[in-house]
């Protein structure tokens, strides 16, 4: 047995050694990722192991580096690029949605463009614009892409890996104001499949569901809601794109209630996505419409005022309590 | 406010054939192709006047409602030849949507390239086969690619001695236009080779319009200028001129082979037809313009040439003219017979690893086209 205890930032840093070392045709480029570290450190010290060849730092460019990246892999090289923050993917979204998403298709499956792309995301850090959001929903929208979000160290750990062995192009959404946050990683035994969602605390009467950095919220809430008596299942998606539809479908025939949530703006979300279906498969097992908690229909707002806006224990009671309304 | 036009200046270009077919010398460039013999004369012209005559087929297919759209290249074959023979068959090339002329030098089979405007592939052929990859249609898109590829070919190349960069070396040509020019992803792609010192040739077609928007909105200053500001050579060349663009692509090739990183190519030239079969030059462009370009014709020149040194016969350009009608009967007679695809067949292209959205949805979209099998296609019972 081989378990240590690491933040989830240091995980990824292990699982992307582990990806370095086995993989020679694997490489990282980004912004300030190499001599630096990245603006979080979670590539620190891997310049040093294996060169600036392979951990690049690159120029200043989003669709530069999501481009460049693109083609190397076209020429056989499995890159894994990292964008500094959420906020500023979008100098890039037109190579991730036109030419990485499409590579497959457009080359009528003859080859893709499997580039990892490690993005973190989300809130709650007390940062300025553009430093916060959650715009996985336009990812998870467009067909090609895959999208994961960890949300403990173990899972980083070997998510990343996953992602990296992929043929596909993934969207690896770190939660950023959850780096810090340490965990048991068993280096040996390998995390569940990523695409997998998993049932991380058993319940009976409603069901939450959710990823990335809401899960410790979710965790909370259904401890919170056990003092009311009720008993709360919570699956980790830990996979966005796809969904397992399958491991939520099973837990809603059992409990008859489900919460979505997550930090991204509610409207056209992932939540919805989830809701519909869920109607769809299991509607006569619902005893209630399907809820979902997320963030308003605004820009991101500034940090002073971002407690209000990010949903937290109370927002996820809120859900259930109107949920158990019915 | 005033709005600088920069018209080709002839004495800016690096021209080795002018416009009335004879040959210029110039000190540099002329070590490039002095292994042009007559034949080779002969086989760009043929080159040329087959590119030419598919491209008329084409839009005739077009015309006919048999292709979606057409691309049209007339005017600027000299500047696909010339830039595509002078690659090697190692070296990768990522074109625009246009690049019908550097398509022939690497092999690919026209019909195949009808694919997509008849709208049966979004790809057409396979990239790998002859290191052509796949048109985008996403104005420079492809741009960053090609320096990432590059970046992946200083990768595979580590460690090499210049003897085998030298016979051995790859490298890459990206294609782009003068509209192009303007998409924030042509700088991108030049910083990041610049930086890397990527052995990567960006190949610029000025053919002066970006559908209705002529080149002076694009650029004050000709784009060969900006290629300083990154720190890599520019090059103005005729683009009209087929010896002048081998030449210049040669030597840019052969530089970014041996690791000396990018060249930045502008090579002038014209688009003597519309953007698209959609488009109507009459709108946006003055008769007295399109004829001035008449005169530069990159087929005309060389067969001035040919025919003024004795080079090729009457029987020569018959020749090519009979083989340019028999290969578009055959790209008429194959495009046509392409049968339509399956819808069934674009779920299995989406991902490469099983996805459990596309079973599910492909499984739906069976069964519901099964759920008609027992009508006619009236709808009545069978």
């Amino acid at each position: 047995m081989s378990t240590t205890t690491m933040t989830l930032a240091k995980a990824i840093t292990a699982g992307l050694d582990k990806v370095l070392a086995t993989n020679p045709k694997s490489l990282l480029i980004g912004e300030d990722i190499g001599r630096l570290g990245g603006v979080y450190r979670v590539t620190d010290g891997l310049i040093d192991s294996y060169g600036a060849d392979r951990v690049i730092d690159s120029p200043l460019g989003e669709a530069g580096i999501i481009g460049t990246s693109i083609g190397m892999a076209i020429r056989g090289y499995s890159p894994i690029a990292e964008i500094q923050f959420d906020g500023f993917v979008f100098p890039a979204f037109n190579q991730i949605t036109t030419q990485l998403a499409k590579m497959r298709a457009r080359s009528e499956g003859r080859f893709g463009a499997p580039v990892v792309i490690r993005i973190p995301y989300g809130g709650g850090i007390g940062s300025i614009e553009h430093h916060s959001e959650s715009p996985e929903a336009l990812f998870a929208h467009t067909a090609g892409l895959r999208i994961m979000a960890p949300s403990n160290a173990h899972d980083a750990y070997w998510m990343i890996q996953q992602a990296a062995a992929c043929q596909d192009p993934v969207i690896f959404f770190e939660p950023k104001r959850r780096y810090w946050l340490k965990g048991e990683v068993d280096t040996e035994n390998p995390a569940a499949d990523a695409f997998k969602a998993q049932v991380i605390r058993p319940g009976e009467d409603a069901t939450i569901v959710t990823y990335g950095p809401l899960v410790p919220v979710a965790l909370a809430a259904a401890e919170a809601a056990r003092e009311d008596g009720r008993s709360v299942e919570v699956i980790d998606l830990r996979s966005v794109s796809p969904i397992d539809f399958d491991t939520i479908t099973e837990s809603v025939e059992k409990t008859g209630r489900l919460i979505v949530t997550h930090e991204a703006p509610t409207f056209g979300g992932i939540g919805g996505e989830i809701a519909a279906r869920i109607s769809e498969r299991a509607f006569l097992s619902l005893e209630a419409p399907v809820i979902r908690v997320g963030g308003f229909h605004m820009p991101y707002p500034v940090a002073k005022v971002e407690e209000q806006y990010l949903p937290d224990i109370d927002k996820v009671l809120e859900a259930l309590d109107r949920s158990f309304a019915y | 406010m005033t709005n600088t036009v920069h018209e080709p200046s002839e004495q800016a270009l690096i021209q080795l054939l002018t416009p009335e077919g004879e040959r210029r010398s110039h000190a540099e460039y002329d070590s490039y192709i002095q292994d042009v013999d007559a034949e080779m004369l002969r086989g760009f012209y043929r080159d040329m006047a087959l590119t030419r005559r598919f491209d008329q087929e084409a839009t005739a297919l077009q015309r006919q409602g048999q292709l979606a759209l057409w691309v049209p290249l007339r005017g600027q074959e000299a500047a696909q030849i010339g830039s595509g023979r002078a690659t090697r068959p190692s070296d990768y090339i990522f074109p625009t949507y246009r690049e019908h002329g550097v398509a022939l030098t690497r092999n690919v089979d026209f019909p195949q390239m009808l694919r997509i405007f008849r709208g049966i592939s979004n790809g057409g052929w396979d990239p790998r086969e002859n290191n052509f990859h796949m048109y985008t249609m996403v104005l420079a898109a492809q741009m960053p690619h090609a320096t990432g590829y590059a970046m992946g070919i200083q990768r595979d190349q580590a460690g090499w001695d210049a003897e085998r960069l030298e016979k051995d070396g790859e490298a890459v040509v990206a294609y782009f236009g003068d509209g192009s020019s303007t998409e924030g992803e042509v700088h991108e792609s030049m910083v990041f080779a610049a930086s890397f010192n990527s052995p990567v040739v960006f190949f610029c077609q000025n053919n002066q319009w970006a559908i209705s928007v002529p080149f002076h909105v694009q650029s004050k200053v000709p784009l060969a200028d900006r290629a300083a500001g990154y720190g890599f050579p520019g090059i103005r060349v005729d683009g009209n001129d087929v010896l002048a663009v081998l030449a210049v692509t040669r030597w840019a090739l052969e530089r970014a082979r041996r690791g000396e990183g990018p060249v930045l190519i502008e090579a002038v030239t014209y688009r003597m037809s519309a953007h698209t079969t959609a488009d109507d030059p009459t709108k946006y462009r003055l008769d007295a313009d399109e004829e001035a370009w008449v005169g530069r014709d990159p087929l005309a020149r060389l067969e001035k040439h040919l025919r003024d040194n004795d080079l090729a016969d009457e029987l020569f350009f018959k020749q090519v003219a009979v083989d340019g009608d028999e290969m578009a009967t055959r790209v008429r007679v194959e495009a046509m017979a392409f049968p339509d695809p399956e819808l069934a067949q674009s779920f299995a292209n989406v991902y490469a690893e099983a996805h459990p959205l596309i079973q599910e949805e492909l499984k739906w979209h069976l069964e519901y086209e099964a759920g008609f099998a027992d009508t006619t296609e009236e709808g009545a019972p069978r």
